[in-house]
């Protein structure tokens, strides 16, 4: 298929630079940045009008003849959703909050829509709607909404779930969303042998690898391990000082290349240095990066290979994915996966109204169990993931 | 994705040949394909009932046009309510009588503000002006110092202070005001919405500073909660644009249009990259395209013509169409594709494709065995394929270590593909490009149009067929 592909592609290509290439030289034109001749999507059959390149001016503006839309807030979801929650004190206990009281800072959006709900007599199609609407702004996504939906239609209807009340639908719901991590090793793995266990992590940008290697180097720290910090994102501008902050604070060691240095070599020296001081735990970080760059992602195969070169021991490959992330968060998922076999994922900011709804999809798709949660930038502020409290977080 | 969407849309839509009107019950189904396709683009779900709405408004019971099909009809409605929602009036900087005209960043945590922030002072340079730059992140470690370094790099000077925000862009301001500098920038902490605390805070920085422009910065590849954020931005600042970033990735960026929707305000820029110069002006109808997964075909012919040597395109491409196409050729284009980015983004790029090819997995390893196989033969060998026999295919599967079976396939389907591409002209062969406007539109070329209409080439060459 692959072999089909590329000779589409190329096909392809060359079918739309050589056919403009060639039609503007026909017409006795040098081909320009054809932005004036190349094909456009299919808004009107007008010819295109010529544009300057961007980054020069701005471009002319859009077509005066479509009205301007006037800007109207959509049909607002419940004013519950906006409220700044009053759940109560949190529960600590032992110091480690309560994932469901972090996160009913963030009122469930899903609060108001079941509430109607529950209030309704009887489960109808509305119902089922509105259980649509929930998941959707969860961002789980319609292909993986459609599907738990459709299971739960088939309950209905085989009558395992009565059909005038509409909470026990909504537990079921709730038990059916739970299920989908099933079997999953939350646990974050240590190596058997001698020799520094190393955790990778990876991600696009500004997902929150670096504050989550911070706070998992303080949690381990106080569980007694001895932990190394790899500055592994050689790139981003101060990136390696940000991660000495969160080492100071840790009681960390930290490994730092030069700017623009290979990362494979500085998580390699770290590696080194942690075997030869006895350091039980590498913290490796690497730059974000999108995995839509070919070259960057070749970069994190030779930095996966080099990590789990003796004496050290990979044993978690971390994909961080932001909460706020929609379907791409799949893509993103399906990418690194492949890239550097991914064996958990890691989602950070769930303190916010974001959902996160797009794990179940991951899970459904690629099976990749949740290992933490992050709930805030402080220091603390790092949970192991609980499915049932994430399910019944979504639920308010 | 589009060519899902045209097919499913012509598949619907065929039953309206010979009526000469769109169908409520047709144009029903077309709207939940366009619901299922802008959500799996992170549309919000109640902007996206809103558009839908206004898409059916304007096509039930509308007269079927008469040079498009029924689903071009329908597609070209829903690009033109995506592109006047995306679009509207364009931000144009106006800059204060009195100096500085001071612009303030907000955003979520990690959507892109520090980068922003410097990429926005070069481009402010690049428009003759005097920049500065205000630190005001004091949250995020070392926020300042990637501030500072980006600041060099773009040769603008940065104030922080290790105080608190609303004190540093105080005095920032007071600072640039000082070196009569004509533009501020101040840069914020990521914070999120629903933190009372922070978002004071935030309006306490803006009060400070007074900007001229607030420009709320979002991640394209976040997905519901955008509205939500957003509006909450825009009660607490009074947001005048938005800077859409990462929009280099695949993400469809359907917050883009949420956002857009809510806060009534223009997008301004995008941040189309990791290096200070990935910064560009906003284009509607490009995003338009996007989001509807139509694939970003403007940025696929440029990304090619960026990439691609344009004489040897245009030779290769006479080649192709005159069957003189060569597997030296195809080794040619195979390296220029691979600069351009994994196959599968290029593929979703591409519109007309069969949803077979699009979904395939494609392992770019194969593309390796491909080159191998081809640089295993010799330049007869690639200028003429008929004299492979059995021992020299096995000698060149031993070579790239491959087996005879591969080279069998490439050489089979290369022979296919040269086949199908003789004479054909500029994009009217691949499957559905037939129906597709790039046909259309590509100068030159007559135009194929569904329904039998006569469309007069300059050639005189008789009806399309």
């Amino acid at each position: 298929m692959t072999l089909v592909i590329t000779l589409v592609v190329v096909a392809v290509l060359l079918l739309s630079v050589g056919g403009v290439v060639l039609s503007n030289r026909s017409r006795g034109r040098r081909s320009t940045p054809a932005v004036s001749s190349a094909p456009r999507p299919p808004t009107s059959t007008a010819p295109p009008t010529s544009k300057a390149p961007p980054a020069a001016a701005p471009r002319p503006a859009p077509d005066a003849a479509t009205p301007p839309v006037p800007a109207e807030a959509p049909s607002a979801p419940p004013e519950a959703a906006f409220e700044a929650p009053g759940i109560g004190a949190p529960e600590e206990e032992a110091g480690r909050p309560i994932l469901k009281d972090r996160l009913g800072r963030a009122r469930g959006l899903l609060a108001g829509y079941l509430d109607q709900v529950r209030g309704r007599k009887g489960v109808d199609e509305a119902t089922f709607e509105e259980l649509e609407e929930a998941l959707i702004l969860a961002d789980v996504g319609i292909t993986t909404t459609n599907r738990i939906l459709a299971d739960l239609r088939a309950k209905v209807r085989a009558g395992s779930i009565s059909s005038a009340d509409p909470s026990a639908l909504l537990q079921a719901l709730q038990a059916d969303l739970v299920s989908m991590f099933d079997g999953d090793d939350g646990s974050l793995a240590f190596g058997e042998a001698d020799g520094p266990t190393v955790w990778l992590f990876v991600g696009v940008n500004g997902v929150g690898k670096t504050t989550t290697i911070g706070k998992l180097a303080l949690r381990e720290a106080q569980a007694g391990r001895t932990v190394m910090l790899a500055a592994g994102d050689t790139f981003r501008a101060a990136a390696g000082e940000q991660l000495e902050t969160w080492a100071e604070r840790a009681g960390a060691r930290i490994v730092k290349g030069a700017d623009g240095a290979d990362p494979s070599s500085v998580i390699f020296d770290a590696v080194q240095s942690a075997a030869s001081r006895g350091a039980g735990l590498v913290l490796a970080d690497t730059a974000g990066r999108l995995h839509t760059k070919v070259n960057l992602m070749d970069e994190l195969r030779k930095v996966r290979r080099v990590a789990e070169r003796p004496p050290g021991q990979l044993t978690e490959v971390l994909l961080v994915l932001d909460a706020t992330t929609g379907q791409n968060g799949v893509v993103q998922a399906r990418q690194f996966t492949e890239a550097v076999g991914v064996t958990g994922i890691v989602l950070t900011k769930l303190d916010g109204t974001a959902k996160g709804g797009v794990v179940l999809a991951i899970r459904s798709e690629l099976g990749l169990p949740i290992k933490l949660v992050g709930v805030g930038e402080g220091v603390a502020d790092l949970v192991a993931f609980d499915p049932a409290e994430f399910v019944e977080a979504l639920f308010g | 994705m589009f060519d899902t969407l045209t097919d499913r849309f012509d598949a619907i839509l065929t039953r309206l040949r010979g009526r000469g009107r769109l169908g409520d019950a047709e144009v029903n189904e077309v709207l939940r394909e366009i619901r299922v396709a802008l959500l799996e683009a992170d549309v919000n779900l109640a902007v996206a009932q809103d558009l839908i709405e206004r898409i059916r408004a304007r096509c039930s019971g509308a007269e079927l046009a008469k040079y498009l099909t029924p689903a071009q009809q329908v597609i070209k409605v829903v690009n033109e309510e995506l592109t006047a929602t995306l679009g509207g009036e364009a931000l144009k900087i106006s800059y204060a009588s009195k100096p500085p005209t001071v612009v303030l960043l907000a955003g979520l945590q990690g959507s892109g503000k520090t980068t922003a922030a410097a990429k926005l002072a070069r481009w402010f340079r690049q428009q003759g002006r005097n920049p500065y730059l205000i630190g005001a992140d004091l949250q995020r470690p070392a926020a300042v110092e990637q501030l500072r370094v980006l600041g060099a790099e773009v040769g603008v000077g940065v104030f922080s202070e290790p105080t608190d925000p609303v004190a540093v862009a105080r005095r920032g301001l007071a600072e640039a005001e000082r070196l009569g500098r004509d533009v501020v920038i101040v840069d914020t902490a990521g914070r999120l919405a629903i933190d009372r605390d922070l978002m004071d805070e935030v309006r306490r920085v803006s009060g400070a500073v007074r900007p001229h422009y607030t420009f709320f910065v979002v991640d394209a590849m976040t997905g519901q909660d955008a509205v939500q954020t957003a509006e909450a931005f825009h009660k607490t600042l009074q947001l005048d644009g938005i800077i859409l970033t990462k929009v280099d990735g695949d993400a469809r960026g359907g917050a883009a249009l949420s956002v857009k929707h809510v806060v009534g305000r223009p997008i301004a820029f995008l941040s189309t990259g990791e290096r200070v110069a990935d910064f560009e002006i906003f284009h509607p109808d490009r995003l338009a395209s996007r989001i509807l997964g139509m694939g970003d075909v403007l940025s696929l012919i440029e990304k090619a013509e960026r990439e691609y040597d344009q004489d040897v395109a245009g030779e290769a491409f006479e080649r192709l169409q005159s069957g003189r196409f060569t597997l030296d050729d195809f080794l040619d284009q195979l390296r220029q594709i691979k600069k351009m980015g994994p196959l599968s983004g290029l593929l979703g790029m591409m519109p007309g494709l069969p949803r077979e090819m699009r979904d395939a997995k494609v392992d770019e390893r194969d593309v390796g065995k491909v080159e191998a196989i081809i640089c295993s033969m010799t330049p007869r060998e690639r200028a003429d394929p008929s004299v492979l026999d059995g021992s020299r295919r096995l000698r060149i599967a031993h070579g790239s270590g491959t087996s005879t079976s591969e080279v069998n396939n490439l050489l089979r389907q290369f022979k296919e593909m040269q086949k199908m591409m003789r004479g054909v002209g500029p994009m009217a062969k691949l499957a559905g490009a037939g129906r597709s406007n790039l046909a259309r539109s590509a100068k030159g070329n007559r135009k194929k149009v569904k329904g039998g209409r006569v469309t007069p080439s300059p050639k005189g060459l008789g009806p399309a067929r």
